[in-house]
């Protein structure tokens, strides 16, 4: 029997991204260029210096919001492999504040659900916790949480390079904590929100 | 000098209310203002008053002349578009009725009102009280006459490139005598420093070098290369241009042009002009070998003998003693009628893209200087080498657009670097077998035969990576690679990043305005746009004109084109140039300024505020003059006297006054709009 | 000279060096440190990836802090780059964009701050002592000269992108640090990757792509021929030492090039010990090429390491003198 073909996917048919999407990419970044300015160039992938591990390249994912395929957006791994390298922000020919919207849809990403076991998001969820609770960051604290759960590349080297740390006394073992910590919760409750809405 | 014109009820006024099709009558409410001028104006002597849906039509200038005929109008009002557009157009209706066209006034309801604004009601009461200030103004309008000036037959052409030297050919075969100044010491310009042309591939200087030697021939283009423009004076017609030989330190009428002088010469100097840093010249030389004409300058700055006194091998061994090392710049004076600035355009200096290694890696050379090293009599003799003199490239990247598409440098495409980009892949390909990748953003192959030229491209091979080039760096890491450089870019296609090894890269540089853009412009009195190219009257409709009647442009001195466009603009600007000349004499408009001598202190204050020189002094009568024909009505003066001597016409105090009293009739500001 | 100093919390604990080495040439440099009181972490690239105006307010209490602490100086230095970007970069926002400046101080004023923008000038340290100090003041206070030495110096991306407020000139071709490295006598070798990204936090989420952008830093190092790097950022230095280990081993190399913070090559020309730098906290050790200056090596010029000459070809265009005027 031959196989039966699968009926073939439709093209897609959402239209262009909804108002109120690019107005909430206008928002991110208190800049003027924005997201619909894009000529699709490439200095931004070409300049990238984690862009062989993305899903999509900046660009592909500036091409993606506006064609309104937002899951696709919201799925890909690109925001999180951003290194903040600022290089593609430097060199777009169009000045869009391109690591800027990168930052804004991560928070996007995390906020409306997608991206779980995602080890860049656990590291950035572990590390905003500690800084809830100590109002400063706490390196052995995050490390050993984070590699619990996201065991790292090379157990045994960073096993070492740990040790060698704590012997050179790079690494506090206890963390630090500032006075004013419940002020700071209380900004940030309040900060929370005032967050733009999705 | 305004007579004030007769109480109310003199005049017989006619106002007409164009629809402009639904452009005017869309907004306002063409009607009501027709009736509202009719029965409101009536005491300003308004004696007719109609709406019709195309003023500017035959049978619309034909309704005006008729009521002018038979109800013997004195005054038109017309409200309609801009006086831009049709003011000619209702003055000529006028006129052929037998009425002064001075007599005829537009009031612009259209860019003014109906374009602007959104409230209908308001809109109308706007332009009720529009056409209540026409028609207060134009009570005070007097009966003008144009003044008409000769043209003088002879015209300076500023910049001997190819444009420059179309129109010279075409304005000297018609009969006229033409000056064509160059900067430099031959004409020519870039495309003498080319090697092929797109797409034809025809060798640059087999093309132009004949144009060039019927220009150094002909009878009547009196040639002055080595020579700038220093300052410029008068009007259409009747310009008086000043220009400074520079001392060529050659007697150019006994130099023969044999070249001995710059064979003796022993200093060698980089040519960072014709040969873009890439070869070497002589302290005395001709730019290149077929340079027109022959005579070569010396450069003052890099002689020996300006230096220390010593050498003068040039004097030696000149056969017939042409060379004049007391020689001094000449300024001279050419009247003319009209000029044609074919100024030409400047590369873009790619020291200030660092990421692309311009300057610190050998192997990244400029678009011109890979023309300078393909083009047969350059300093490789066409061989396509690395820095280093003698290796060809076994691969070679060229980078599109840089420079150019780009907010922090330039915003415009440059619009002859994707076929300067796919000619030089061929010319690459030709020459040595090498790799070819292309590296651009969109391909722009738009004119005649530019699609087929890519496709030939395609054919013989050539990568073509749609991805802007990020960086181009000398870190290789692997082996083989030693010497090359990375070219790190976006394969948009395949949405990868690519990192790939080559011996050589040419960037495409952006054209940009001649450095000195801004100044030649002020010379002249036209306008450069924020780029700096030179402003055309009109983009579309009059690319080659300027707001200046008697200035001319063209070429690439409006903005980046090729050389067919430059040579059509050429062409253009002479055929305008030798319609103005054939006429004779023209007509000016009559906007002046005159100074009323019973008011004039005598202090003299417009006289240097005068951008046009029109004012001078009569010492004996103790005031200041005017002179109608260099003056160009621009108000300055009328505005900067302290004892308001000076009226201008068709802008007179009356007239603006009573132009106000008649807008402040309507309180169409007052009116509320229906949205908030 | 007096200013506010915010030293984030890489600086008390993996870049304890940085910290020492600064405080060690605050009284040859004439100037005084003094730290914000009760500063909080800036939340680095973390918690900006999670939250927007939270993550501003996070930034902007220790903005509000430096207003309240604004004592003879409104300047406030970081050391760490992320730090310097986060606060310039929160701080130029608030003062161009109205609506994010209210939201930011209603959250402040949840915990009874406030902070007005433009109160503070964020700057960083090498901005700070290439631009107020000069080279030529530095020239004077170098006591031990590095004679050589080469050092390559590594901007990394944060102090030099975006630049904010446009401090350092150029942010593809910067010469500040190169020219610091050339005050001390040391030779500065031009590094071609010397703005190329170390890969940030990477190395925590896939190690894989961090090794071989550490891996491809270093080995252009080793190229060039440098004796060690200089780097402004406590990341930078992170991923390049105490990575390097592993680097060597994904790769099968065996890489020894150590990185040290520039303000600690200042103070050893400053004459100041080694010890009192924080050099030895290095987990690559900076010993076998700072043996070198313990010897007297043959006077070199203090000027760029020159490309191989060409004696033929075709002629170069003409560049302006590579890092600065003479002085």
């Amino acid at each position: 029997m031959p196989k039966v073909l699968q009926r073939p996917r439709r093209p897609t048919r959402t239209p262009e991204a909804p108002p109120h999407i690019i107005e909430y990419f206008r928002n991110i970044s208190p800049g003027l260029p924005q997201v619909e300015f894009c000529i699709q160039c490439g200095s931004c992938g070409g300049s990238c210096p984690t862009a062989e591990l993305m899903d999509h390249t900046p660009r592909q994912l500036f091409a993606l919001i506006r064609a309104g395929e937002l899951d696709e957006v919201l799925n890909s791994n690109t925001p999180w492999y951003c290194a903040s390298c600022y290089f593609c922000m430097v060199r777009c020919p169009q000045e869009i504040h391109i690591t800027d919207l990168m930052y804004g849809l991560k928070s996007m990403a995390a906020q409306s659900g997608h991206a779980h076991r995602n080890p860049a998001m656990d590291l950035s969820r572990i590390f905003a916790g500690f800084i809830e609770r100590y109002g400063r960051a706490y390196e052995l604290g995050i490390a050993s949480r984070h590699y619990l759960r996201h065991p790292p590349y090379n157990v045994f080297g960073t096993a070492r390079m740990g040790a060698n740390l704590l012997a050179k006394r790079r690494l506090n073992i206890k963390p630090e904590k500032i006075k004013g910590v419940s002020q700071l919760r209380k900004i940030l409750k309040r900060a929370k929100e005032l967050e733009t809405p999705l | 000098m305004t007579t004030t014109n007769a109480k109310n009820g003199d005049h017989r006024i006619g106002v007409y209310v164009c629809h402009c099709g639904s452009n005017i009558a869309g907004v306002v409410n063409v009607f009501e203002v027709a009736k509202w001028a009719q029965e409101n104006l009536a005491d300003q002597g308004v004696v007719v008053s109609k709406e019709y849906k195309f003023m500017c039509s035959s049978l619309g200038q034909k309704l005006i002349e008729e009521d002018i005929q038979k109800e013997k109008l004195d005054r038109v009002v017309v409200a309609a578009c801009s006086p831009h557009l049709h003011e000619k157009t209702f003055r000529g209706a006028a006129s052929r009725a037998g009425l002064n066209p001075y007599l005829c006034e537009m009031a612009s309801v259209r860019e003014q009102v109906s374009w602007v604004t959104e409230d209908h009601e308001l809109a109308t009461e706007k332009a009720k009280a529009m056409v209540s200030g026409a028609v207060a103004r134009v009570r005070e309008h007097e009966e003008l006459n144009r003044i008409r000036v000769p043209i003088n037959a002879s015209t300076l052409i500023v910049g001997g490139g190819i444009a420059g030297i179309q129109a010279a050919l075409e304005i000297a075969n018609s009969g006229f005598h033409v000056y064509l100044v160059e900067r430099e010491p031959s004409i020519g310009g870039h495309m003498a420093q080319f090697d092929k042309t797109f797409p034809t591939l025809d060798c640059a200087a087999c093309i132009l070098t004949p144009r060039m030697s019927e220009v150094g021939m002909h009878p009547n283009i009196e040639l002055l290369t080595w020579s700038e423009v220093e300052h410029v004076d008068g009007y259409l017609g009747n310009y008086t241009v000043t220009v400074r030989k520079k001392a060529r330190y050659v007697d150019t009428s006994l130099c023969t042009g044999c070249g001995v002088c710059w064979q003796k010469c022993p200093k060698k100097v980089i040519d960072d002009k014709f040969e873009v840093g890439l070869g070497y010249r002589k302290a005395i030389y001709t730019p290149f070998e077929q340079a027109v004409p022959r005579f070569p300058v010396l450069d003052k700055e890099n002689c020996i003998y300006f230096e220390k006194g010593t050498c003068k091998a040039c004097e030696k061994f000149c056969a017939v003693g042409a060379i004049k090392l007391d020689d001094q710049d000449e300024v001279i004076k050419l009247s003319v009628g009209n000029v044609i600035l074919a100024t030409g355009y400047d590369m873009f200096d790619a020291r200030r893209i660092p990421r692309y290694g311009y300057g610190r890696l050998p192997n990244v050379f400029t678009s011109l200087e890979f023309e300078r090293m393909c083009n047969a009599a350059g300093p490789t003799n066409g061989a396509v080498v690395l820095r280093d003199g003698k290796t060809a490239p076994k691969s070679v990247a060229i980078v599109h657009c840089v420079g150019s598409r780009d907010k922090k440098y330039n915003t415009y495409c440059s619009a002859i670097c994707c076929m300067q980009s796919l000619k030089f892949a061929h010319l690459v390909k030709e020459r040595t077998g090498a790799e070819v990748y292309n590296f651009y953003i969109d391909m722009r192959t738009a004119a005649k035969d530019y699609d087929e030229f890519y496709q030939k491209v395609l054919e013989e091979g050539a990568n073509l990576i749609r991805g802007r080039v990020a960086e181009v760096n000398d870190a290789t890491l692997f082996g083989g690679e030693e010497g090359k450089l990375l070219i790190q870019v976006e394969d948009t296609l395949i949405g990868k990043q690519r990192q790939i090894p080559v011996d050589m890269v040419i960037l495409a540089i952006a054209l940009e305005p001649r450095h000195d853009s801004a100044y030649v412009a002020r010379q002249f009195g036209i306008s450069t746009n924020s780029s700096g190219w030179f402003t055309e009257k009109h983009p579309k409709l009059d690319p080659v004109a300027t707001m200046t009647d008697g200035i001319f442009i063209a070429g690439c001195t409006s903005g980046p084109k090729d050389i067919p466009a430059s040579v059509a603009q050429g062409s253009a600007a002479a055929a305008r140039v030798v319609s103005y000349i054939e006429q004779k004499e023209l007509a000016l408009e009559p906007v002046r300024g005159s100074i009323v001598a019973e008011k004039c202190s005598g202090c003299r204050i417009c006289n240097g505020l005068c951008p046009f020189n029109a004012i001078s002094f009569d010492e004996e009568k103790y005031v200041s003059e005017i002179n109608q024909a260099l003056c160009q009505g621009c108000g300055t003066c009328v505005a900067a006297c302290p004892a308001g001597a000076i009226a201008g016409t068709v802008f007179s105090n009356q007239q603006v006054l009573a132009q106000i009293e008649g807008l402040m009739r309507v309180p169409f500001h007052e009116t509320q709009p229906a949205m908030a | 000279m007096k200013y506010l100093f915010y030293p984030g919390c890489s600086l008390h604990s993996t870049s304890g060096a940085y910290l020492d080495s600064l405080r060690a040439i605050e009284e040859k440099l004439a100037v005084e440190f003094e730290e914000v009181g009760d500063w909080n972490c800036c939340g680095a690239n973390e918690y900006l990836s999670l939250h927007r105006i939270p993550s501003y307010a996070l930034v902007a209490r220790n903005l509000a802090l430096a207003e309240q602490q604004v004592n003879g100086t409104r300047t406030l230095v970081a050391a760490c780059s992320a730090c310097y970007l986060n606060l310039a970069k929160t701080e130029k926002y608030m003062r161009t964009d109205r609506a994010l400046d209210a939201r930011i101080n209603d959250a402040l004023a949840a915990g009874g701050m406030h902070y007005t923008p433009g109160s503070v000038q964020v700057r960083h340290i090498l901005d700070l002592i290439y631009n107020d100090l000069g080279v030529c003041k530095l020239k004077k206070l170098v006591s031990r000269p590095l004679e050589g030495l080469k050092v390559a110096a590594y901007y990394g991306c944060m102090v030099i992108r975006p630049d904010p407020d446009k401090r350092l000139r150029d942010p593809e071709n910067p010469t500040a640090l190169e020219e610091l490295i050339q005050a001390t006598g040391a030779e500065a070798i031009d590094f071609p990757l010397r703005t190329h990204c170390c890969s940030g936090h990477m190395p925590q989420i896939d190690a894989q792509v961090s090794f071989e952008l550490i891996r491809n830093l270093v080995a252009a190092a080793v190229k060039c021929g440098a004796d060690l790097l200089v780097t402004t950022c406590p990341l930078c230095q992170l991923n390049i030492d105490a990575y390097q280990d592993q680097v060597n081993k994904e790769y099968g190399m065996d890489y020894q090039m150590p990185i040290l913070f520039f303000t600690q090559l200042l103070g050893l020309a400053f004459g100041l010990d080694a010890r009192d730098l924080g050099i030895g906290k290095e987990i690559v050790s900076a010993a076998p090429a700072l043996a070198k200056i313990g010897v007297k090596a043959e006077p070199v010029t203090p000027e760029l390491r020159k490309r191989p000459p060409k004696a033929e070809g075709l002629p170069m265009p003409a560049m302006p003198k590579a890092f600065g005027d003479d002085l």
